[in-house]
């Protein structure tokens, strides 16, 4: 049922970032990078904000540790979908976004972890992927859609768990992003974009 | 979805079950249970590992023994088999249950949701997603 995934190489990387639309990109993603600053920053500006409140512990690292992984999976999941021939213009705009804010999400993550002391999680080598299911656009959609999904879910349940305050607002930030990520790709499936009032 | 607000009101009028309450839910249904697992789905799938481990024979394996995942020591070190009642201890509040485990999550709060993703859980065992490929 699945097949194992080479993770995507810089090059490949490279290529979907020299796509035609590359500008309108650019734009996006600086609009969302303002949207997710003040998390960020509370983030990288180190020690000082991450000092707020009770202090960060080994659980946190781990929580960060698990949430890294998540990211850097589904990175390489809409690589699958981008490379897959199925995904036509504008929704193969959407994957290219969409996985440009999980690099930013696994960056900020990675960074955090490092700033705590903890030892990053890696990309796995070979990543497994339903990819014999995915025979249409509206396959990579559903699939994209379940992981963001999930994702949401994954941030919701370790929002609580943080020691540190600032770690669970910077969860809470990602979450948001997770969520539009689904909305849009259920929007983009005809279905409708916010079936419910909760998430759980 | 349309479960989550009942939930959050048990959570948020401090109304967790436990006790009597808990002697009233019902079996588990693998179809709501189907809905749950929804959730685990950033990290978790039946047949394969992801972030965590497969699911797949679950119920009746030992904690921490999947081949091939890289398991937190807190959790090779429990001597815990799979069963209803361990994954109900685990699933309500993971990081109490194992101090340690990289399942940093909050976990299942409502104990009806948790007996139906068991149930899921166990059903999915048996289904053609958990059956070893045809040669």
């Amino acid at each position: 049922m699945t097949s194992r995934i080479q993770t995507p190489d810089a090059g490949l990387t490279a290529s979907l970032q020299n796509a035609p639309d590359r500008e309108a990109r650019r734009s996006f993603l600086g609009q969302s990078g303002l949207l997710l600053s003040g998390a960020a920053i509370a983030l990288l500006a180190g020690r000082d904000a991450l000092a707020k409140g009770k202090p960060s512990t080994a659980s946190d690292v781990n929580v960060l540790n698990s949430a890294l992984g998540a990211e850097l999976e589904a990175i390489a999941a809409y690589q699958v979908g981008a490379e897959s021939g199925l995904l036509q213009k504008p929704v193969l705009h959407l994957a290219v976004t969409f996985q440009g804010h999980h690099k930013e999400h696994a960056d900020l993550l990675a960074k955090t972890i490092a700033k705590l002391g903890g030892q990053l999680v890696s990309a796995k080598a070979q990543y497994s992927f339903p990819v014999e299911t995915l025979k249409t656009q509206n396959d990579v959609l559903r699939f994209a859609a379940m992981l963001e999904k999930g994702a949401v879910s994954a941030y919701l349940g370790a929002v609580p768990v943080f020691n540190n305050r600032e770690l669970a607002k910077a969860a809470a930030s990602i979450l948001g992003d997770e969520a539009m990520h689904w909305a849009i790709l259920r929007n983009a499936l005809g279905e409708d974009p916010v079936p419910s009032a909760f998430m759980s | 979805m349309t479960t989550a607000l009942p939930a959050l009101l048990a959570l948020a009028l401090g109304l967790a079950a436990g006790g009597a309450a808990a002697d009233a839910l019902r079996a588990g249904d693998p179809k709501a249970g189907e809905a749950v697992y929804a959730r685990c789905l950033a990290c978790h799938a039946l047949a394969y590992n992801r972030t965590g481990p497969k699911h797949c024979g679950l119920l009746g394996r030992r904690a921490g023994s999947v081949p091939g995942f890289n398991y937190s020591k807190a959790m090779q070190s429990t001597k815990w088999v799979w069963n209803p009642k361990t994954l109900d201890r685990f699933l309500a509040n993971p990081l109490k249950a194992v101090p340690g485990t990289s399942m940093g999550y909050d976990g299942v709060k409502d104990a009806q949701e948790r007996r139906d993703l068991i149930a899921y859980l166990e059903q999915a065992g048996h289904s053609e997603a958990c059956k070893p490929p045809r040669e």
